[in-house]
């Protein structure tokens, strides 16, 4: 693995450096990311970015997601209160979360743009607003 | 005017924009009540019908509807005033605005049944998803008895579909398998009216106005030459087809909701002080030979007292 290689052979050290900056230049910008939510969103380059969703009546944290075409992505959804649901229309995409348990939706976003995700469980008076999305970015 | 009269000749004393569907005739022109019942003449099997829709009994928000408490009852006035009185009503559900509390629930549910005993006609009852989602239909069963069923009429075959009890907007396999019962019993050209809250096809489901089943229905539902869809939930006016299935929404009588995708975010139209209770109002549905139907939108009137 090349980051064993690395340990054992510095005098290979300078052809890794920009890499090296590189991804700890991209994780400072998602940590610096108010809007991303910094400890809500994990991402290892080149792999599946993770994306924990908490709903509650009648909110998704965070509401608004940068990601990135062509990137991977794994939601975690979580709920504090009750059944919520999650769709993307866009993606024929839907989940129920329910209480105490982590639901996983994985999809590849394939085009710029917006997705809009919302809830299709009625759950109460602010259910109508219960919505947010994601901001596709190249 | 006391016997029929054929479509082409419907459509001259009518004027106005009208348009033509597969068994279906749309109104979108506003007509008085004495106007409208004058050039229609019953005969043999036909009858009329009223829909009224999604009257969100206990929303407040005065921006939207300054005459939250008043709305309804002007409607019971004009359904009461029309000449031709309807063989019976029929009420596609939101009849209260949701609350989350049980007790809240109830006192809306009371106070919109009493005012809707007013209403000169038979009534029959659906519920939307702000009656029904939020506790399974059961406090809805209490006051206005089950969520779907059947009735027949002159020989049209109605079918009451409850798409809203099960929180997530679908009919359910339970209820499917009822669906599929019924209509072993129909023959493929008895005409045959859906009665539901939701729409059964995805008109727009980014704003929730889907059936997530309702596909499933409509499979059902396509050997039956003849079918029409009467729905609210999106608070318009609106027409559709699924293969030879017709789909009519109807107007709010709380707030009327924007069309489709046309804005950012699915809020209320507010109100206009120049043009007040615009966009609110219910439909006379006449039909006239087995499964041709007449649509008149009727607005709400400042005039009709309450």
């Amino acid at each position: 693995m090349r980051p064993m290689k690395l340990m054992n052979d510095m005098s290979g050290m300078k052809n890794f450096l920009p890499g090296i900056l590189s991804l700890i230049m991209a994780l400072a910008v998602y940590q610096a990311s108010p809007a991303q939510g910094s400890d809500l969103v994990k991402t290892v380059e080149n792999q599946a970015r993770i994306i924990k969703i908490a709903a509650k009546r009648y909110e998704y944290t965070p509401r608004e997601i940068v990601i990135k075409k062509g990137q991977p992505v794994v939601l975690q959804l979580t709920t504090e209160d009750r059944s919520h649901g999650f769709n993307i229309p866009a993606l024929n995409l839907r989940a129920d979360i329910k209480r105490d348990q982590v639901t996983e939706l994985k999809f590849t976003p394939q085009t710029t743009g917006d997705l809009n995700f919302y809830c299709d469980i009625f759950c109460g008076t602010g259910h109508d607003d219960m919505a947010g999305k994601f901001k596709v970015v190249e | 005017m006391t016997e029929d009269i054929d479509r082409r000749e419907f459509l001259k004393l009518t004027g106005g924009s009208v348009g033509v569907g597969l068994g279906v005739v749309y109104l979108s022109g506003l007509f008085e009540p004495a106007g409208a019942r004058s050039i229609w003449g019953l005969k043999n099997n036909d009858f009329h019908f009223v829909q009224l829709s999604d009257s969100h009994w206990g929303f407040e928000g005065p921006k939207v509807n300054p005459d939250a408490l008043g709305t309804l009852p002007r409607a019971v006035k004009e359904v009461n005033s029309l000449k031709q009185n309807p063989d019976f009503i029929v009420f596609t559900g939101d009849l209260i605005q949701t609350t989350d509390d049980t007790n809240v629930r109830r006192k809306r549910m009371k106070e919109f049944k009493q005012i809707v005993s007013e209403l000169e006609a038979k009534i029959y009852f659906m519920p939307g998803e702000h009656d029904a989602s939020l506790d399974n239909g059961e406090t809805y069963r209490e006051f206005f008895g089950e969520t779907h069923y059947t009735f027949d009429h002159k020989g049209t075959h109605f079918i009451v579909l409850d798409n809203v009890s099960d929180p997530g907007g679908i009919i359910g396999e339970g209820q499917l398998e009822w669906l599929k019962n019924d209509l072993n019993k129909i023959k493929k050209d008895q005409p045959i009216v859906v009665l539901t809250h939701r729409p059964l096809f995805p008109l727009y489901p980014q704003w929730d106005w889907t059936t997530r089943d309702g596909g499933k229905a409509l499979d059902l539902l396509m050997p039956f030459a003849n079918v029409a869809v009467f729905y609210g939930h999106i608070h318009q006016e609106h027409h559709h087809q699924t293969g030879h299935i017709a789909h009519h929404s109807a107007r709010s009588l709380m707030l009327p909701l924007p069309v489709a995708g046309s804005v950012p975010e699915r809020k209320p139209i507010l109100w206009s002080a120049s043009e007040p209770y615009k966009g609110l109002g219910f439909r006379d549905i006449f039909s006239h030979r087995k499964g041709d139907y007449a649509l008149t939108e009727f607005p709400i009137k400042e005039d009709a007292k309450v």
